[in-house]
């Protein structure tokens, strides 16, 4: 091996340097090499010995709470019972996962584990599916010498508004508690009354909504914890899964989906080690309600004297078919436009985006006026594993606990553990601020300079250079334009030239759809102006709601008026396919297969688990039967070749092309407005998705308007009472949803930009204080001191 | 109700800044509640977890653990009657019997005066004195049951209100440390500067 000191050419290639961390163990008598830093448990169980176990997680850090996985280790000194989850592998160490000494510990840790257990398998959800039961068929001693009277606790008692606890059956593993402090953030679970009578419990009034519960449900190693929407629906044996893709951001998260009887039961995250590590977001887990629920459509609607009337499919795409061609006749393909294809798959957009070629449609977009620009996606992308291994990250994104929840844990992770630093510019703080090494905060209309100021700083110039860095980029106030992002993430990338870019985008296929071409010359705002002005004749809507989607509702209103026709493809009828003169109803995700891209560009295949409701249809059916009654060949047959063109595609990653120069950001006007304000979102809102899945209803809170209780205070208005909110496009009264913990230094911020049915007549509720206007959009104004970023 | 009063709460504030990381305060910080309400209240977790930033479960969490923190109101003085073995073989379930008939009340529970709360209690640890039992903590030794009322009478009479403080009382002098003496805060992972009971080795002195 000393030739080495010679060019790697003349090495021998069969001289390989050994791992200076590999470390060489025994187990059960057979010769295993580990990693230095293994934990027993981890290395046993690569060289097929399992040891049992209940706390350990390999997400989480071991604790040693169940002693389940007590094994025999001679370090040198002879064999001892240790637990494996919490001892490193070390040279030349034996372990003995069989012995007798083992089997009996074993045994033993099982029937204490059980002294207190109740034999509720037959009711439990998690009977079938259980470590508990398993290990202890496998592990355990057969019989129990426990006769005494178990511990009694009250049966479940909701711990918050998807979760129930059974303390009962908790074998206080601390899985869950441990989960909501490491992972989660989100201590509000924790063991209580420790001692004789250990329990896991919130606190009083303080339940555990954290984003993320669901996750304790799917690695609670017993039935102590059940989801709300799955609780008595089925029993494992009878479930059917199929790996799939949750589609409800962007970020992709592998899943499991369960069904039985043909109906979606469940949803579990599966462990992938490039996108989620097996965690969801309780959004992502629990929106499969939507899929069955009342406001699906079930067969076509078109127009009549009577307002929308069903359909037979003939008809409605004859219908369909005659719109097209009248209006491509007519007023040529500029006066036909379609809007969305983000929420479908790959397939869906591609063969949309193939038929309006075939027609010459130019006009259209997968993005409503909250997307990124396109010049953003189609700089040199990062993967979520970049971002965590990243010596930088540059967060200039929506609060990402709030839009892409995984995204968060998977940040957050690499904030706390592996040293990643994090610089934040944000306008209202975020759920990673305390995390942040740098957290910037500004006005809004000021990024620019709060980014140039930041750079010209040599501690962050020093970071930047340190090694790998991540931009994370997104809107995070809908109120300034995609422009003024782009020009923020140019000057971080002038600073930093070799940094990759992690694009934020909210819908789950837009970069899929804009990959496939649903994308154009004018963008989706251009369209609807061009609407507004009476110059489109039909417009197509793939899955999307312009009225409660696109930030100028105004604008979406005059232009769905002024629009000649138009054809809606939706699973749910929503507030823009009220207003269609033909509705067809198309199959949702859980009921199609096909593929769809995450904001990485990674192509993962989604599945379809159960059947149609009622007579819809996939989009990329719709389109290919339009295409043949129009009488375009797409070059394209079935679902196989739509997805072989996909994954045949040469670029390698499913990039977006674009040849649309970067636009400038006017700089800030002065206006007469005394507040600035933050447009942003939170994760449960209007969304179809959300409003149908009748266990995530309640969870939306509606619009609200932070304002500081000092600002309040300042312009007169007692809390509680309803604020105007007067801009240059207009007004909005909203109730003040003041988050508790508002930082001294918040700007205006109105929560979930989409207007919830309920609210939208909010012009009439009582007006406080007219003669405080609040500005938004682009005109901006230095506001009261108060108001000051820190 | 139980917020801290102004100069708890500054003192609340100086506890805090003592530790190199806040959340090292709760323990104290439960002290000072329970000695400003006599037990501590939701409300006065709340404001802990407020003060040290963690969230008000991992206050309880932590607080539940211990057998002195109380987190239901109790009387201005806690009687624990000790029922482990030397006492109980000494007579301390005559003891209970004859509190609990004085009181009016069982072991558990409080006067409705609020005055006297009732405990049974594990070994105090004076075994060669008993039965014992303590009086806001306070050991009262080889305790007859004519004492035990004679104890009440005195609490209930104010006769004993010099000697014992109100409960939650820690101590009725302070401590206080000289600031040239005090460690002060120093984060752990940021001192590298070896432990005072490691001797220091001189430079340049042979083994």
């Amino acid at each position: 091996m000393s030739t080495t000191e010679d060019t790697g050419a003349e090495v021998d290639d069969e001289v390989v340097e050994p791992d200076p961390d590999a470390v060489s163990i025994t187990v059960n008598g057979r010769s295993v090499t580990a990693r230095r830093g293994d934990l027993v448990i981890a290395a046993a169980e690569r060289a097929g010995d399992y040891i049992p176990r209940f706390c350990y997680h390999p997400r989480m850090s071991s604790v040693g709470m169940c002693r389940q996985c007590l094994v025999e280790i001679d370090t040198g000194r002879g064999p001892m019972l240790q637990p494996s989850c919490m001892v490193t592998v070390s040279e030349g160490m034996v372990v003995d996962t069989e012995s007798e000494t083992t089997k009996r510990a074993q045994e033993g840790i099982l029937e204490l584990l059980l002294a207190n257990h109740p034999l509720d398998c037959p009711v439990c959800d998690k009977g079938g599916e259980c470590p508990l039961q398993d290990q202890a068929f496998s592990h355990g001693p057969g019989e129990s010498r426990y006769v005494e009277e178990k511990r009694h606790y009250e049966k479940p008692i909701p711990i918050s508004d998807l979760v129930y606890l059974d303390r009962e059956r908790c074998i206080l593993c601390d899985r869950c508690t441990r989960f909501a402090d490491e992972v989660a953030g989100d201590a509000l679970i924790h063991f209580i009354d420790r001692g004789n009578a250990t329990q896991v419990n919130t606190f009083p009034d303080e339940p555990f909504s954290s984003y993320f519960s669901g996750n304790t449900v799917q690695i609670c190693p017993v039935g102590a914890l059940t989801a709300k929407p799955y609780r008595f629906k089925a029993r494992p044996w009878d479930l059917e899964q199929v790996e799939s893709t949750c589609t409800s951001c962007s970020v992709g998260c592998r899943i499991s989906v369960h069904s039985s009887r043909d109906r979606l039961l469940r949803f579990q995250g599966v462990d992938d080690e490039a996108v989620n590590w097996g965690w969801l977001c309780d959004r992502g887990r629990f929106n499969f309600e939507s899929v069955h629920a009342d406001r699906r459509l079930a067969e076509p609607l078109i127009r009549s004297a009577e307002g929308l009337v069903p359909t037979d499919w003939s008809s409605a795409l004859s219908i369909t078919a005659d719109l097209i061609r009248s209006a491509v006749d007519g007023g040529g393909p500029g006066s036909v436009a379609v809007l969305g294809g983000a929420r479908g798959t790959n397939e869906d957009a591609l063969a949309w985006s193939a038929l309006a070629d075939a027609l010459g449609v130019e006009s259209r977009d997968a993005r409503l006026g909250d997307g990124l620009g396109l010049d953003l996606l189609d700089l040199p992308r990062a993967t979520i594993a970049d971002l965590a291994s990243a010596s930088t990250v540059v967060l200039m994104a929506p609060d990402l606990k709030e839009e892409l929840p995984v995204l968060h844990l998977r940040l957050r992770d690499a904030a706390l553990r592996s040293g990643t630093r994090v610089i934040e510019f944000t306008q209202s703080g975020s759920g990673l601020t305390r995390h942040a090494w740098r957290s910037i905060r500004h006005l809004p209309g000021t990024g620019a300079s709060a980014v140039a100021e930041a750079l010209a700083d040599a501690e962050v110039a020093a970071q930047l250079a340190s090694g790998p860095v991540v931009v994370v980029a997104g809107r995070q106030n809908l109120a300034e334009s995609a422009e003024a992002l782009s020009d923020r993430v140019g000057a971080v990338l002038a600073a930093a030239p070799e940094a990759g870019v992690l694009p934020v985008l909210r819908r789950g296929n837009t970069m899929g759809a804009l990959a496939a071409g649903l994308h154009g010359p004018r963008d989706a705002a251009d369209i609807l102006r061009e609407a507004a002005e009476g110059r489109i004749d039909l417009l197509i809507l793939l899955g999307s709601d312009p009225l409660a989607d696109f930030p100028d509702s105004r604008l979406a209103r005059t232009a769905l008026a002024r629009v000649g026709r138009i054809v809606s493809l939706d699973g749910h009828l929503c507030a823009s396919s009220e207003q269609a003169d033909v509705v067809l109803p198309v199959a949702v995700m859980g009921e199609k297969s096909g593929t769809t891209t995450n904001l990485e560009g990674r192509v993962t295949p989604v599945s379809q688990k159960v059947t149609v409701h009622g007579t819809a249809r996939p989009d990329w059916m719709i389109a290919l039967d339009l295409a043949s009654r129009l009488g375009v060949d797409l070059g394209v047959a079935d679902l196989g070749d739509l997805t072989a063109r996909v994954t045949a595609d040469d670029r390698g990653v499913w990039s977006v092309p674009t040849g649309v120069e970067p636009a400038h950001f006017e700089s800030v006007v002065g206006t007469n407005y005394d507040f600035r304000l933050v447009l942003s979102r939170r994760l449960y809102d209007a969304a179809v998705s959300t409003q149908c899945s009748p266990s995530l209803e309640g969870l939306a809170g509606g619009r609200g308007l932070s304002v500081h209780p000092s600002d309040l205070e300042r312009i007169g208005v007692a809390s509680g009472d309803d604020v105007k909110v007067i801009g240059p496009r207009g007004s909005v009264v909203l109730p003040p949803g003041c988050r508790t913990a508002s930082a001294p230094t918040r700007p205006v911020r109105s929560d979930c930009s989409r207007p919830s049915p309920t609210a939208s007549n909010s012009s009439s509720k009582r007006t406080s204080s007219p003669s405080a206007p609040i500005g938004w959009s682009s005109s901006w104004r230095r506001s009261s001191p108060s108001c000051r970023p820190s | 109700m139980s917020r801290f009063s102004a100069e708890n709460l500054t003192l609340a504030r100086e506890i805090v800044s003592r530790y190199p990381r806040p959340k090292s305060a709760v323990i104290p910080l439960l002290h000072l509640a329970q000695e400003q309400e006599g037990w501590i209240s939701e409300e006065a977790m709340r404001e802990i977890a407020e003060l040290v930033g963690v969230t008000p479960a991992e206050v309880r969490g932590t607080g539940t653990f211990y057998e002195m923190f109380h987190f239901e109101p109790i009387g201005r003085y806690l009687l624990n009657i000790c029922g482990t073995m030397s006492c109980a073989l000494m007579g301390a379930g005559e003891l209970m019997h004859a509190a609990e008939e004085e009181l009016g009340v069982r072991a558990g529970g409080t006067t409705d005066d609020g005055l006297i709360t009732l405990h049974g209690a594990e070994c105090q640890a004076a075994c060669t004195e008993a039965p014992c039992l303590q009086v806001n903590y306070r050991y009262r030794f080889r305790v007859t049951p004519d004492g035990v009322r004679q104890l009440i009478a005195d609490l209930r009479s104010g006769a004993l209100s010099d000697e014992i403080p109100p409960h939650g009382t820690l101590a009725t002098v302070r401590q206080h440390i000289p600031s040239d003496r005090a460690v002060g805060a120093v984060d752990p992972d940021v001192d590298t500067a070896p432990p005072a009971w490691i001797p220091v080795t001189v430079e340049g002195a042979s083994s």
